[in-house]
């Protein structure tokens, strides 16, 4: 065991692997070559460039599925995701062992494949983790240990070759023949297929799998065939409305609806709103209210954003479309409307966690946001915050690109204070994910706190009507409200690890104790 | 027998349901099932052995079931299950939060009142900090039948555990005689207001009035009154009830029942009440009291919510009441004086004053001379506008 430069015990060893503990933001800077997948040669596959095999089986067979090897998978049909259990089915029926799954992100559709966790056809998940697969992994069950990355982790590990792909599978819903595919096309269109970017350009095969076969060519081509091994068709890839909600609810509650408010009065009291400006506010129910109330905000100055970076959703097309935000960076679309328009507006741009997150880069387009709006599930008084674990222990939610995000130049935190009667704001997080350094702003119901570092932003509120607090008295409130709860008991198994946007070990998850 | 109390169910958040049964032996036996139990497990268990020791029970089963219920809430709760088995005129009483001991004045501005169901805990629990004059704590129509009592033990510890952050806090009681059993439970809990449904005449308000003051007995705590016409007959005796007592401090009226009562649809445009509506008010200034008009009751539509304020501020009443938290800003900036009659009224004001500081009784604007009545409704209005935070107290100093 070692310590990390965040005060976090961590391991020496994480599945055989040596561990590098994280240094700090922006310290730890590899030495090294990014990873070079094998030479391809045209000589090699169909002269008439047709890669269609019969089946996902043959297909993967082909690929040379074994024992032990990397297998990744996407998340752009959500839970609505077929694909991914088809996999793990073949690789269950050829008696495969020891498989490693690299998905960009899990859901409760793939609780399907816990009996495939519990008799060692998988043995570890590196990926997100929620419902039943979080609970799984939580209570110790997994034979490995699981690591979690964020959206821009995901591709940096991939492009510095920590994790090395041996079958990557691309789920698109619409392809071709030579492999090229995108997601605005066909019955299961979600958007773009940026999270599968990283694989094709890395992983040993590359498989993509379509339920809408097009003549060549299959435009636009967010994947390009030129990575592409083997194409395969199938009945269906994921079910449309398990995809994407046709309609994006705007939140009812009236407790969501007051925060919302309060993040949109703090950037525009504190100037964060002015002609020219950029944002990024998510998909969750505060999140599209606090997009219609900077809506308004911009009306009725008279003022523009010149992006928002999506993920998108009608009312975030809305306001492309009345001309009160100029593009849209998107890195995926929640409903239909944010396909639609992704289809037919050439301001509405598809990104990828290349262009958007990668660290070990030269650069990213996160840098370049004025303010970022996330959730966390804790924040401590040092404004560190968690997003993975609750107070409880248990593992239950991905990161995504909520670390990336937090190189926006100003980081809102809108949360309850406390949810039912477990405190939001903590003396130490339970899983550190972002360091407090990178978080601004924390907004509650209660009061808004300012982080101590941003005294431009606590100077620019000084004189304003909002309930401007210190981070302890929001603490402070929390606890007379709900009362000081106990420290959780967890056993001493390391179940996950958290890695920083730089492939460094921030954090360990040790495992609920029954 | 086995006494219950409280909420379950999916959809069930911030509350708890109890299960407890008496026994000749064997001890305190708990079983806590909570969503919170790694967090507050040892919190729970001790609740649960406090709140059955101050009633004396040795040997009992109690079963709970918690969605991350507050410990006010569940204290109520497990109260509740204990009421009913055993007789008993003790009360397991949690400290009172700071300032839940504070008094309001009679003449405070009461825009707007948000009603809380009384047996909903989830709802009460951040009801201070969305911005309204005043929060109802509702015994009345929320409350079924058989979950009166319950409703009452949860309604004490709340107006004593809750900050409602300044909010003036007000309990609806249930129509009399069952409004004595209420006020039996609240009084002497950090209520400010009572509101009386349904009131038909006088007596109701003197006899509510004397039951309070025997269950203050010497405090010097004062709680005003707001009786509500809901009732022809009341519309007719509105101009008693509100002179009944010194405490009652503003006349309410209620238009489900009042039209009800007539016989008449409740419409948009509020015809068939305008009659009830302004009898209320000028009952209500008659006696010196403020007018306050029923809720809106379709909390989707703001336009017409909107436009039945301006109506009604129109008509004399300074507030109505909010069945949804997204109601209050509108009524809150409805009732408040707007810009220009701000405008207007500092003039008027500033003119009285100079002639006070002249020796001149006469008060002038430009060529105009200003009557009294009129400059005492500028005071008024200055007054509001301060109260309402859209005018600064030190307008004067400020204006020069």
């Amino acid at each position: 065991m070692k310590v990390n430069a965040a005060g976090r015990t961590i391991p020496t060893y994480i599945n055989g692997e040596e561990v590098i503990g994280y240094k700090g933001v922006g310290k730890y800077i590899p030495q090294a070559n990014k990873m070079a997948p094998k030479i391809p040669s045209y000589s090699q596959f169909p002269l008439d460039g047709n890669k269609e095999v019969a089946d996902l089986e043959m297909a993967l067979l082909n690929s040379g599925l074994k024992d032990g090897m990397t297998i990744s998978t996407h998340h752009h049909f959500r839970n609505g995701d077929l694909v991914a259990n088809m996999v793990f089915d073949i690789a269950k029926k050829h008696g495969v062992k020891n498989l490693r799954w690299f998905p960009s992100a899990s859901f409760p559709c793939h609780a399907h494949l816990l009996p495939y966790l519990e008799d060692g056809t998988i043995s570890h998940i590196e990926g997100s983790m929620n419902g039943p697969l979080g609970k799984f992994c939580s209570e110790g069950k997994m034979s490995k240990t699981a690591v979690l990355r964020s959206h821009g982790g995901r591709y940096q590990a991939v492009q510095d070759g920590d994790v090395e792909i041996d079958i990557a599978i691309i789920a698109a819903s619409c392809a071709d023949d030579f492999g090229n595919a995108n997601a605005l096309n066909g019955e299961a269109n979600s958007g773009l297929l940026g999270f599968a970017l990283a694989d094709s350009q890395y992983a040993d095969k590359v498989i993509v799998v379509t339920d809408t076969l097009v003549p060549f060519p299959c435009v636009p081509w967010q994947i390009q065939g030129n990575y592409v091994d083997y194409v395969v068709k199938v009945d269906k890839v994921g079910i449309p409305e398990k995809i994407i909600s046709g309609t994006t609810k705007i939140t009812k509650s009236p407790d969501r609806l007051l925060i919302a408010e309060m993040t949109a009065k703090f950037c525009e009291e504190t100037g964060i709103i002015q002609d020219g400006f950029s944002f990024q506010a998510g998909a969750g129910g505060t999140s599209l209210s606090i997009g219609i109330y900077f809506g308004e905000i911009m009306r009725r100055k008279g003022i523009k954003a010149r992006f928002a970076r999506g993920g998108s959703n009608q009312y975030l097309v809305n306001l492309l479309e009345e001309g009160l935000v100029e593009y849209i960076l998107d890195g995926q679309t929640f409903d239909l409307e944010g396909v639609r328009s992704m289809r037919e507006n050439p301001n509405h741009v598809w990104t990828s966690p290349f262009t958007s997150y990668n660290y070990h880069s030269k650069g990213n387009f996160a840098s370049k946001v004025d303010v970022v709006i996330l959730g966390a599930t804790e924040v401590d008084v040092n404004f560190n915050a968690n997003v993975v674990t609750h107070s409880d222990g248990y593992l239950m939610h991905g990161i995504g690109g909520w670390q990336n995000c937090l190189f926006s130049k100003t980081v809102i935190l809108p949360l309850p204070l406390f949810r039912d009667r477990i405190p939001v704001i903590v003396d130490e997080v339970t899983t550190l994910c972002g360091p407090g350094e990178l978080i601004d702003v924390i907004v509650t119901e209660r009061g808004i706190a300012i982080n101590p570092l941003r005294q431009d932003l606590i100077e620019k509120a000084k004189d304003s009507a909002l309930p401007i607090m210190t981070i302890e008295e929001l603490k402070e409130e929390a606890e007379r409200i709900c009362g000081k709860p106990d420290q959780p008991k967890l056993g001493d198994k390391i179940i996950a690890a958290i890695k920083w946007v730089d492939g460094t070990v921030i954090d360990v998850v040790r495992e609920v104790a029954q | 027998m086995i006494a219950q109390a409280g909420n379950k169910g999916d959809s069930v958040r911030s509350d708890c349901h109890v299960q407890l049964e008496l026994k000749d032996s064997g001890g305190i036996q708990l079983s806590i099932k909570s969503k919170v139990a790694k967090l507050f497990g040892r919190h729970i268990h001790k609740l649960c052995n406090d709140v059955l020791q101050h009633f004396g029970i040795k040997h009992a089963i109690l079963k709970i079931e918690d969605k991350g219920a507050l410990p006010f809430v569940m204290a109520a709760r497990i109260e509740a299950a204990i009421h009913q088995l055993i007789i008993t005129d003790n009360s397991y009483l949690l400290p009172v939060h700071d300032g839940n001991d504070s008094l309001t004045d009679s003449d405070i501005v009461r825009r707007s009142r948000l009603y809380l169901p009384g047996n909903n805990p989830k709802l009460m629990i951040n009801a201070g900090i969305y911005g309204s004059d005043g929060v109802i704590l509702d015994l009345e129509d929320s409350v079924a039948p058989d979950k009166k009592d319950e409703a009452r033990l949860l309604v004490r510890n709340a107006l004593r555990s809750i900050n409602f952050y300044g909010t003036e806090r007000m309990v609806r009681i249930n129509q009399l005689p069952l409004g004595f059993e209420d006020l039996q439970m609240i009084i002497g809990h950090g209520v400010n207001l009572i509101l009386i449904p349904k009131c038909e005449t006088a007596e109701d308000i003197k006899s509510v009035d004397s039951k309070i003051a025997e269950l203050l007995a010497h405090s010097n705590t004062e709680i005003h009154l707001m009786p509500i016409i809901e009732s022809a007959l009341g519309v007719q005796n509105a101009y008693e009830i509100a002179a009944a007592a010194d405490k009652v401090v503003a006349l309410a009226i209620g238009l489900e029942d009042y039209t009800a009562d007539l016989g008449a649809q409740r419409t948009y445009e509020a015809k068939e009440s305008f009659y009830a509506r302004t009898a209320v008010v000028n009952a209500a200034r008659a006696a010196g009291k403020q007018a306050i008009d029923s809720v809106f009751s379709d909390i989707e539509n703001m336009d017409a919510l909107q436009a039945n304020v301006k109506e009604s501020k129109s008509l004399g009443f300074v507030g109505m009441g909010c069945i949804h938290p997204r109601q209050i800003g509108f009524i809150n900036d409805g009732f408040s004086p707007d810009d220009s009659e701000i405008l207007k009224a500092k003039k008027i004001v500033e003119a009285f004053h100079i002639a006070i500081e002249n020796g001149s009784g006469v008060v002038a604007l430009g060529s105009k001379m200003i009557d009294p009545p009129v400059v005492k409704r500028a005071q008024k209005l200055i007054k509001l506008a301060i109260s309402t935070g859209k005018l600064s107290k030190e307008w004067r100093a400020e204006n020069v």
